[in-house]
């Protein structure tokens, strides 16, 4: 059993007792250092994947229902090229800032991320606006929801993305206050990282939605 | 006034109906008074709250999900019970078409997803923290917003039956038939609604366990040294992770179609119904993975502790875990060959299919060997997993034979389908599931089962299993298909269905034999003071049964695999034991009614778009959106237990 005493000595001799979860503890920037807020980013991280697997099939579904036009209108006929591109900037510019905003943490810097936080929000809420437009130059033209498959599966599509950005400035928003109230601690750290990481996740769907739904669209 | 009343009454209570909903109704209202009357006599509502409602401790959320699985049990074996009365002879009219249509819908989903699901959460999270030497799970607030999610889900989808009526377009809701068009009443929002609250808490479930598993594991507790239990769960979670967001869109694209008019999978307007089909089996295949593998997990666990030997090939029941839930997602179009989708489609998908069997057939080897030579002893847990074996067998082999494609053209949507699906499910999930019961179940209540009465529960179950369901085999080979209510007495069915019957009630006898068992258990069961009631290997077994709130006063450093056996068998079980000096504060997640009201706030919005009514939705969602973001202003999540009170407690359990 020399294997297993050697096997207990080396375990113990770690500088601290504990496992997989602290074995990081103290280390790296403000928002891991803490064992707690450490494993509430791996969980997130893991949420994303589940969100980017809800995107991944209902982007498989507009793929499927792209051509389903029933005679109504389609994309080519839809999207508004100067409309989405401007909504691709906002967003694009909006999850930059929403870097500097991560950047100003790991610094210690609470007001300039509470500028960039705001920052990011005002360009969200710049982008929810042209989304907006869109959608009801859209419905005023008849080309609602109910109209065909295809127009199901974009509205659907890029709305459940609009849904995400609305909601995600509603936490944003809850963030400030918490890191305007209480300052830059470990956990108001972590929650000003993992709203960032959601931010940036969205900017990935909207690359897609970008590529597959509006440059295809206008393209094919 | 009266009109209106009777409308009412019509409409949505479903007076018209007949002695079976009045039945239900009785019941249901005798219930409920006698759960309110008992709490209200015995002064236990406080206790109710404080201790469980509003509980973040991960093993009384698993008996919460025990309980539910077996109410469920219960409820989707009445509704068995029903299908096979209105089958046991030709012509029968027992039931209408309306009604047999519903019961089966219900029977499926309820047994799948809220019997399945709730039984393998159970034990989930009684015996993961335990196993990796954990304080609790990762997300222990999140575990209990899971449970309530669960909870409030299955209790809309359960009220459907006498409130506006139940879901009657299979388990498998499959548009064209489940659109709005075609199936007008509330049971389908129900159903859609039900699961989709439900299969959320499932997501977090699944996010939450692969978190802890990774994430929480006592130093030295390696990947490899984990208990393959634990290694079962990190398989059904990434499966979980993975499978379960492809569910919530079939559902919510379903939902959408149904209640704003929207065209994805409707005849017309170019919608595409079999892209649902699609969606639903792409979660719809992993999901038997998914509650099967906890089974093999809880299989593997029971045969090495009594069987008295370490697990044979270890790395290769990890490896045979791994390629499973891999090989599970290339899987799904075997549940509709002939949809259409042409040869080379169904070649990959029924090589995929017989594929599975391979990584199974380690496992089942693996098992055998762990036995050989081993000394069995036969407590209950080993015999349902002694029972298990030729069981899926038998349903592996009809599986491999419903994987060739040309061949399903034959069978499909015939009862040998039935009968492979419930030898599989029923022979791995709820035999695992029992036997993980049985196994686990002084760990959680401190008092063994029951024997005798366990052992005349298995006969019935098993013997009775096998009267059900090998004449489905033979009947589907006849030609009966599934979902026929009524059937030609010239058919020659008529002998195969009686024998079916017979064995369906036999079954049920089983269950009520493990409800005596259980009752009779609670004052009459061996009490377990030793907290190893089986001679145990694995970490869970060192501590005290049921174990203390807190877990491990003193977080265990891991140096093999199957540590307490090989602790136990060098005499160094006291490594285990705290001692005195190394107890330090303990901190605590606290308890809060939030996931409890977040789940009320669910079932509230989803009722109310089971019924368009939309000031109902809307205040329901308002109301989960101000749970989450009081959760999100709450700061003070932890309180310090003092390491005098942990030593207090440890001495009152004599272990210090």
């Amino acid at each position: 059993m020399a294997v297993v005493e050697r096997e207990l000595k080396r375990v113990a001799g770690r500088a601290h007792q504990e496992g997989p979860l602290q074995e990081d503890a103290g280390r790296g920037p403000l928002e891991y250092r803490d064992p707690h807020q450490a494993v509430k980013i791996f969980g997130f991280w893991l949420f994303l994947a589940t969100d980017m697997l809800l995107f991944a099939c209902l982007f498989a579904t507009y793929l499927v229902l792209r051509t389903h036009t029933d005679g109504g209108p389609t994309a080519w006929e839809l999207f508004d090229i100067p409309g989405f591109t401007a909504e691709t900037f906002l967003l694009l510019t909006s999850s930059f800032t929403g870097g500097l905003a991560t950047l100003a943490m790991r610094r210690d810097r609470r007001n300039q991320v509470l500028g960039w936080l705001a920052v990011t929000m005002a360009l969200g809420l710049g982008f929810l606006g042209l989304e907006i437009k869109e959608f009801a130059a859209d419905v005023a033209v008849g080309a609602t929801m109910q109209r065909s498959g295809f127009l199901s599966a974009f509205f659907t599509l890029v709305g459940t993305h609009g849904a995400h950005v609305t909601y995600g400035i509603l936490w944003m928003l809850m963030v400030f206050i918490q890191v305007a109230r209480r300052g830059l601690t470990m956990q108001t750290a972590r929650k000003v990282f993992t709203v960032n990481l959601y931010w940036h996740f969205l900017d990935v769907v909207w690359v897609f939605i970008f590529t597959v739904v509006y440059l295809f669209g206008v393209v094919m | 006034m009266s009109e209106t009343l009777r409308n009412f009454a019509n409409t949505y209570l479903m007076w018209n109906e007949g002695p079976l909903i009045w039945g239900s109704d009785v019941l249901i209202l005798l219930t409920i008074i006698g759960i309110v009357g008992v709490l209200t006599y015995f002064k236990k509502w406080r206790w109710l709250w404080d201790e469980w409602l509003t509980t973040v401790d991960h093993k009384r959320i698993g008996i919460m999900y025990l309980i539910a699985a077996l109410l469920m049990l219960f409820r989707g074996g009445v509704d068995a019970e029903l299908l096979r009365t209105q089958l046991a002879i030709p012509g029968n009219h027992f039931l209408d078409a309306a009604h047999y249509d519903q019961i089966f819908t219900t029977h499926g989903t309820i047994m799948i997803l809220f019997m399945a699901m709730p039984f393998i959460f159970a034990l989930f999270n009684i015996v993961v923290p335990l196993q990796i030497g954990a304080r609790d799970v990762a997300f222990p607030y999140l575990n209990a917003v899971s449970f309530w999610l669960f909870f409030f889900g299955a209790l809309l989808f359960n009220i459907s039956f006498v409130f506006g009526g139940s879901p009657d377009a299979g388990w498998v809701s499959y548009p064209p038939l489940s659109e709005l068009g075609f199936d007008p009443g509330p049971g389908e929002n129900y159903y859609l609604l039900g699961i989709q609250i439900s299969g959320i808490g499932s997501i977090a479930t699944g996010i939450n366990f692969l978190a802890t598993i990774l994430k929480m594991r006592a130093p030295g507790m390696s990947l490899m040294r984990m208990p393959l239990f634990t290694w079962s769960v990190l398989g059904a979670c990434i499966m979980i992770i993975f499978a379960f967001p492809a569910l919530t869109v079939a559902l919510a694209l379903l939902l959408l179609d149904r209640v704003a008019g929207t065209h994805f999978f409707t005849m017309l307007h170019g919608g595409n119904p079999a892209m649902f089909v699609n969606l639903f089996w792409i979660w719809g295949h992993p999901e038997v993975y998914i509650v099967v593998l906890p089974a093999f997990g809880v299989f593997s666990e029971v045969v090495a502790t009594f069987a008295r030997k370490r697990i044979f090939g270890y790395a290769s029941m990890v490896s045979s875990l791994i390629l499973i839930s891999v090989i599970s997602y290339f899987v799904w179009v075997h549940h509709f060959f002939t949809m259409g989708a042409g040869p080379d489609v169904n070649t990959f998908f029924a090589i995929a299919s017989m594929a599975v069997g391979i990584p199974t057939g380690v496992k089942v080897f693996n098992w055998l060997f762990t036995m050989w030579r081993g000394r069995i002893r036969l407590s209950l847990p080993m015999m349902w997993t002694l029972a298990f074996i030729p069981t899926f067998a038998i349903g592996g082999a009809t599986g491999v034979m419903l994987a060739v494609a040309p061949a399903d053209y034959q069978y499909h949507n015939s009862y040998f389908l039935i009968a492979h699906f419930h030898q599989t499910l029923i022979g791995g999930v709820v035999f695992g599931m029992l036997a993980g019961m049985y196994y686990w179940w002084p760990k959680m209540f401190g008092f063994k089962l029951d024997e005798r009465l366990g052992r005349w529960a298995f006969w019935f179950f098993n013997i009775g299993f096998y009267i059900c369901f090998m004449p489905q085999y033979a009947l589907g080979l006849m030609g009966m298909q599934r979902r026929m209510y009524v059937y030609p007495a010239d058919m020659g069915w008529n002998t195969l269905n009686l024998v079916s019957t017979i064995g369906a009630y036999l079954m049920g006898i089983g269950f009520l034999f493990i409800v005596a068992q259980v009752v009779y258990s609670i004052r009459h069961g061996e009490r377990d003071l030793t907290g190893d009631p089986w001679d145990g290997r694995t970490l869970e077994w060192s501590l005290p049964s049921p174990a203390p709130h807190y877990n491990f006063a003193v977080i265990p450093v891991v140096t093999d695999r199957d540590m307490w056996w090989i602790l136990k068998r060098e005499g160094r079980e006291e490594e285990l034991m705290p001692r005195p000096e190394e107890v330090k504060d303990i901190h605590m997640p606290k308890n809060s009614g939030v996931p409890f009201l977040m789940g009320v706030c669910f079932f509230v919005g989803g009722f109310g778009v089971v019924f368009n009514w939309w000031w109902l939705a809307v205040a329901g969602l308002a109301g989960v959106l101000l749970s989450l973001l009081s959760r999100s202003f709450q700061y003070e999540e932890e309180y310090s237990l003092p390491a005098e009170k942990v030593i207090e407690t440890e001495i009152s359990l004599g272990r210090l």
